[in-house]
C-alpha cells in the first residue's frame, strides 16, 4: 500500500497497536535483560519460560475460572521453575566460561517444550481475555480493542514496580551494586549467590507474565516461545543489554517499526526488526543505551 | 579408531596416536569410508557424513576460534537453496550448483559476519542468531523462488558424471561414496587452514584475544575471515544436502538448525578435527533411535545435552583425547 494513501487515523491507530505488541515484547526483554546484567547470563530458555507462563497461567484459568488468579500464579510458579533451574543447573557453571549457561538454557528449552506437550497435549490451548477486557474502548482515534490498552497498562504497571524496587529499595541497591561489580558487593559480606537466584527468579517470572498475557491473542502451543527468543533478543540488543530503559524504549521501537511496516508492506513485517537491528548495530555495537565494556 | 584386540602398552598406543594424529585427515576418510557398513541404514550414514561436516564448519568458528555463533543455519540453508535453485530452476550442471551454493554461503557470511564481529563476546550468539533468521525469512518469503514455506522441491540429480565414470545417485551407497570425495576434500582443507600461520592466529585468538592484538595481528579480520570460511563449509553441507534429500525444507534454515551444530559439536568435542562426526553421529543416531521408540523424543536429547554441558563439557571424543593424552 502507498503510505500517502493512508490515512492519518490508521496511522495513529497501527502506532498504538505497535505499542501495544511492543509492551509484550517490553516484558519479554526486562528479563533476559536483567538477567544478562546481573549474571551475565545468555537466558536461552527464555522463550521456553515465555509458553511455560501461558501453560501455567491457562491452566489456572482452567481450573479456577479467574484470568485474575492466573495473572499471580504465573510470576510465583514460573519464578519458582527459575529459581530451581538457577540453583542446581546453572550455579554450578559460574566461573566455566560465559558459553556454558547459555548452552545448559538452550538443550534446557526443549526438555520444557517437550515437557509441555507430554502435559497438555500438541495442540493448542484455546483461552480468552476475561469479559471485562473485551471489546473496544474510545481513545480519540477510533475504538480500540481493550486488551491492547491493558497490555500497556500491564506493562507500564510491572516496569514501574521493578523501577521502584531497583531503585528505591536497599535489595533493589544490592542487586544494582552486583551488576556494577560483584566482588565488592561480596566483600561488603553480601551472598552475592542468593541475589544472583533472585534475579533469575525475578527475569523468568516477567518472561512467564509476557507469556501468559500474549496467550489471549495467539495460540498456546509447546512451540510458541521459539520465535519469540529471536524478538526478545533483538530488542535487548538493539536497546543494550543490561538496561532497564534499553528494553523498554527498544521494545516499544520494535513493535512500533512491525506493527507500521505491516500496514505498508506486511511481507517485509519480520524482516523491519532485523533491519532496526542491523542499523543500531552498525551506528552504535553497544545498543541504544548499553554501556561500552559491559558485554566483554 | 583400531579396535586392535592385541595387548599394547602404553608407550605403543601412544605412538599409534600420534601417528593417526599426524594423518588425521586419511583417519577422518577412513573412518567415514566404513561407516555406511556399520551405520544401521545408508540414508542415515549420508546425513551424518553431512551433518558431520556441517558441525566441522562450524567448529572452525566455535571450537577453534571460540566464538560461539548461532547463525550457522542460515549458511547451511543458504548453500542448499543456493544449489537447489540452480539444479531445479536454472537446470545448471550439478557440480557448477554445488560451486554456486558455496560461493553463495560464503557471500551471506561476509555479511552476517561484517555485522556481527561488531558485537563481542556473548552478545555475538544472539546477534549471529538473529541475523540468521532474518535470513531465514528471506527465504521463506521469497517463494517464487524457493517455495516458501513448502520447501524447495524437485532438486534431482539421478546421475552424475565423474571423470567419464557414469554414477548412479539412486543408489544410495554410490552417492555416499559420490558426497565423501566432497567431504574428503573439504576436511583436507580444512587441516590446511589449521597448519596454516591463520590457523595459529585463530587458536591465539581463542585463548586471548588482546594478546593476539598486541602482537600485531588484526583480530577483526581474522576472526571476520574465519566466520566466512566457516560459512563455506556450511555452505557446501548445504549444497550436499539439497542434493542428497532432492527437496531443501526451509527448517534449514531455522535457528533450531543451527542449535543442532552447536549440540554435535559440543558432543562430539568442540574443537578436536573428528569430533563433530563424532557428535553428529551421535546426535542422529540418538534421534533416530528416540523417535522410533518415544514420541517425545526432543525432551531426551535436550536433556542429554544438559548432561553432557554440566559433566562432560570435552564431549566424547575430546574426553577420548583427553584420556589418551595423559
Amino acid at each position: 500500500m502507498n503510505p500517502f494513501d493512508i490515512p492519518a487515523q490508521l496511522w495513529a491507530f497501527q502506532i498504538f497497536t505497535g505499542l501495544a505488541q511492543g509492551s509484550l515484547l517490553v516484558l519479554l526483554a526486562v528479563g533476559l535483560s536483567l538477567i544478562f546484567g546481573m549474571l551475565t547470563v545468555v537466558n536461552f530458555a527464555h522463550g521456553a519460560f515465555y509458553m511455560v507462563g501461558a501453560y501455567v497461567g491457562v491452566f489456572v484459568f482452567m481450573q479456577t475460572g479467574s484470568f485474575w488468579l492466573g495473572l499471580m500464579a504465573v510470576p510465583v510458579l514460573v519464578g519458582t521453575i527459575g529459581l530451581v533451574v538457577e540453583r542446581f543447573l546453572i550455579r554450578p557453571l559460574y566461573g566455566r566460561g560465559i558459553d556454558y549457561p547459555l548452552l545448559l538454557t538452550f538443550g534446557l528449552s526443549f526438555v520444557f517444550i517437550d515437557l509441555a506437550k507430554m502435559l497438555f497435549g500438541k495442540v493448542g490451548l484455546p483461552f480468552d481475555a476475561p469479559e471485562i477486557l473485551q471489546g473496544a474502548v474510545d481513545i480519540g482515534i477510533g475504538y480500540f480493542p481493550a486488551y491492547r490498552l491493558f497490555l500497556i497498562v500491564a506493562m507500564v504497571v510491572m516496569v514501574g514496580v521493578l523501577w521502584l524496587f531497583l531503585e528505591k529499595t536497599s535489595y533493589g541497591l544490592i542487586i544494582r551494586a552486583g551488576a556494577r561489580d560483584n566482588e565488592i558487593v561480596r566483600v561488603l559480606g553480601i551472598d552475592i549467590s542468593r541475589v544472583w537466584l533472585v534475579v533469575f527468579g525475578l527475569g523468568t517470572a516477567s518472561a512467564g507474565i509476557a507469556g501468559y498475557l500474549s496467550a489471549p491473542m495467539e495460540s498456546v502451543i509447546p512451540e510458541m516461545g521459539i520465535p519469540v527468543l529471536v524478538q526478545a533478543f533483538v530488542v535487548t540488543v538493539v536497546g543494550g543489554m543490561g538496561s532497564l530503559v534499553g528494553a523498554v524504549v527498544a521494545g516499544l521501537l520494535v513493535g512500533v517499526v512491525m506493527a507500521v511496516t505491516s500496514l505498508i508492506a506486511p511481507q517485509l513485517t519480520d524482516a523491519s526488526m532485523f533491519a532496526v537491528m542491523a542499523l543500531v548495530l552498525l551506528v552504535r555495537p553497544q545498543g541504544l543505551f548499553g554501556r561500552k565494556g559491559l558485554m566483554e | 579408531m583400531s579396535d586392535t584386540p592385541l595387548p599394547v602398552s602404553g608407550k605403543r598406543l601412544a605412538g599409534l596416536v600420534r601417528n593417526i594424529a599426524g594423518h588425521r585427515v586419511a583417519a577422518a576418510v577412513a573412518a567415514l569410508v566404513i561407516l555406511p557398513w556399520v551405520a544401521p541404514y545408508e540414508a542415515l550414514a549420508v546425513n551424518i557424513l553431512i551433518f558431520g561436516l556441517y558441525a566441522v564448519g562450524f567448529n572452525l568458528i566455535f571450537g577453534y576460534t571460540g566464538m560461539l555463533s548461532f547463525g550457522h543455519a542460515a549458511f547451511l540453508g543458504v548453500g542448499a537453496y543456493g544449489c537447489g535453485v540452480a539444479i531445479s530452476v536454472f537446470g545448471i550442471n550439478w557440480l557448477l550448483a554445488i560451486a554456486i551454493g558455496v560461493v553463495l554461503a560464503g557471500l551471506t557470511a561476509m555479511a552476517v559476519g561484517a555485522l556481527a564481529i561488531r558485537s563481542r563476546g556473548i552478545y555475538f550468539a544472539m546477534v549471529t542468531l538473529a541475523l540468521a533468521q532474518c535470513v531465514y525469512y528471506i527465504l521463506y518469503q521469497w517463494s517464487d523462488l524457493t517455495g516458501g514455506e513448502d520447501g524447495l522441491r524437485g532438486v534431482s540429480v539421478q546421475a552424475v558424471n565423474l571423470g567419464g565414470i557414469e554414477l548412479d545417485m539412486l543408489n544410495p551407497l554410490t552417492k555416499y561414496y559420490v558426497m565423501l570425495a566432497f567431504v574428503g576434500i573439504a576436511l583436507s582443507i580444512f587441516s590446511r587452514i589449521l597448519e596454516s600461520p591463520f590457523g595459529a592466529v585463530l587458536k591465539a585468538v581463542r585463548e586471548n584475544e588482546n594478546r593476539a592484538r598486541a602482537c600485531g595481528y588484526d583480530t577483526m579480520v581474522t576472526k571476520w575471515l574465519a566466520f566466512v570460511l566457516s560459512g563455506m563449509f556450511c555452505g557446501l553441507a548445504g549444497a550436499l544436502y539439497a542434493i542428497h534429500l532432492s527437496i531443501v525444507p526451509i527448517e534449514t534454515a531455522h535457528y533450531l538448525t543451527s542449535g543442532e551444530a552447536v549440540m554435535m559439536a559440543l558432543l562430539g568435542g568442540m574443537g578436536t578435527f573428528f569430533g563433530p562426526f563424532v557428535g553428529a553421529g551421535m546426535f542422529l543416531l540418538l534421534q533416530d533411535i528416540l523417535s522410533a521408540e518415544v514420541e517425545y523424543w526432543q525432551f531426551f536429547t535436550g536433556a542429554i545435552f544438559v548432561l553432557f554441558v554440566l559433566f562432560f563439557p570435552r564431549g566424547i571424543w575430546g574426553s577420548i583425547l583427553h584420556w589418551l593424552g595423559k
